[in-house]
C-alpha cells in the first residue's frame, strides 16, 4: 500500500476508504507542499485541516503576533498565545495535531520582493490575507509563476472564494481588475466579521486544496462561490478568463510585481 | 423590464432600459467602488457605468470586494 505505515493507515483511514482519495490520494497529500498566506481567520481552519489531512509540507506566512481581538475567530490561537508570533502559535498546533508533517514558518509580510521565491517551493497556495494589496499580490505572483491557488475573502456575514489554475481558468483580476481605492474600503470600526464565517470560508478553501492535490472532484474554477450567512444563502457566479485581463489576458499590462498601497481595513484591529 | 440580478428575477416597472449607474443607485449600493459589475457575463468597465444600458432579460451580477481574512 504505497509504503503507508500501519499508523498512517489508521490515521488517514477515513481518507483512504474514500474512493476518490484512496491510498494513492493520501500518498499525494503526504508528498504535497502547500503554502498558507496568513495565520488569521481563514488561515486558522486552513492550517488545521491541512495538518490533520497529512499534507506533507505546509508553509505558513504571517508577520503579526496574536492579539486578544483575534481569538473570536482565529481558532488556531489560544488565550495563552497572546503576544506570541502567529506563525509560532500556528506551527505548534499543527505539529501537535500531526507530528508527521513538516511546517515552514515565515514571520514576514509578503511583498513584491520576497513572494516569488517563497511561493516557488509550493504546489498550491491559499490566500487567507486581510488586505487587498496582498490578495492582488498573491494573485499576480501565482499567475506569473503558474502556481494554482485559492482566493478567499470575508466581511461581516459574507464570504467569497474561487480557485485559480493559472493560464487555464479565470484569475482574481479577470473580474476584480484592481484594488478599490483605500478610501472606499470600509473603515475598521465599520467592518467586522462573525467569527464562524472565517471557519466556513477557510474550510471550503482547505477542501479545494485537498481536492487539487488528490485530483478528487471538480475544482471551484471559473466560479465565484459567495455566501451570505445572515440568510444562509450560497450562490455560484460563473466567471470567465478574460482576454482583456490586465494580468492573464492577451495584452497584459501587468508585467511585473509592484507594491500596492497596503492601507486598508485590518479586521484584526 | 425583467432582469436577473444576482441570480434572482427582478421586475422593474415602467422602464425599458436602465444604466448600470442607475441600477447601482436603485439597489442602494453605497460604495460602487467596492463592487465589480458583470453584465451578461462580461465585466463592465468602471468608466462606462453611465452609458452602459441594461435591458429586458439581461443578467447582472454585483461581485463585491471582500478583503477580510
Ligand atoms: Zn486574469
Amino acid at each position: 500500500m504505497l509504503n503507508l505505515t500501519d499508523e498512517q493507515l489508521k490515521r488517514y483511514s477515513r481518507h483512504i476508504i474514500l474512493q476518490d482519495v484512496g491510498p494513492e490520494g493520501q500518498a499525494k497529500l503526504m508528498e504535497a507542499k502547500v503554502l498558507v498566506v496568513g495565520a488569521g481567520g481563514l488561515g486558522s481552519p486552513i492550517a488545521l485541516y491541512l495538518a490533520a489531512a497529512g499534507v506533507g509540507t505546509i508553509g505558513i506566512v504571517d508577520a503579526d503576533v496574536v492579539e486578544i481581538s483575534n481569538l473570536q475567530r482565529q481558532v488556531i490561537h489560544f488565550s495563552s498565545d497572546i503576544q506570541r508570533p502567529k506563525v509560532d502559535s500556528a506551527a505548534e498546533k499543527m505539529r501537535a495535531i500531526n507530528p508527521e508533517i513538516e511546517v515552514n514558518s515565515y514571520k514576514l509580510y509578503l511583498d513584491a520582493s520576497n513572494i516569488k521565491e517563497i511561493i516557488s517551493d509550493y504546489d498550491f497556495v491559499l490566500d487567507g490575507t486581510d488586505n487587498f494589496a496582498t490578495k492582488f499580490l498573491v494573485n499576480d505572483a501565482c499567475v506569473m509563476a503558474g502556481i494554482p491557488f485559492s482566493h478567499g475573502g470575508i466581511l461581516r456575514f459574507d464570504g467569497q472564494t474561487m480557485t485559480v489554475l493559472p493560464g487555464r481558468s479565470a484569475c482574481y483580476r479577470c473580474s476584480f481588475r484592481q484594488p478599490p481605492p483605500p478610501e472606499a474600503v470600509p473603515s475598521c470600526s465599520q467592518a467586522g466579521v462573525l467569527g464562524a464565517i472565517a471557519g466556513m470560508l477557510g474550510t471550503i478553501q482547505a477542501a479545494e486544496a485537498l481536492k487539487f492535490i488528490t485530483g478528487a472532484g471538480i475544482l471551484l474554477t471559473d466560479t465565484l462561490l459567495t455566501f451570505d450567512a445572515k440568510i444562509m444563502h450560497f450562490r455560484r457566479v460563473v466567471l470567465k478568463k478574460r482576454s482583456d485581463c490586465p494580468l492573464c489576458g492577451e495584452n497584459p499590462t501587468i508585467l511585473d510585481l509592484t507594491e500596492i498601497d497596503r492601507a486598508t481595513c485590518d479586521l484584526s484591529v | 423590464m425583467e432582469i436577473r440580478l444576482n441570480g434572482e428575477s427582478r421586475f422593474i416597472d415602467q422602464i425599458t432600459k436602465m444604466s448600470v449607474a442607475g441600477l447601482l443607485e436603485m439597489e442602494q449600493v453605497t460604495s460602487p467602488e467596492m463592487v465589480a459589475v458583470q453584465l451578461n457575463g462580461e465585466i463592465v468597465d468602471r468608466g462606462t457605468y453611465h452609458n452602459t444600458m441594461i435591458v429586458d432579460r439581461n443578467e447582472v451580477d454585483f461581485l463585491y470586494f471582500m478583503a477580510g481574512g
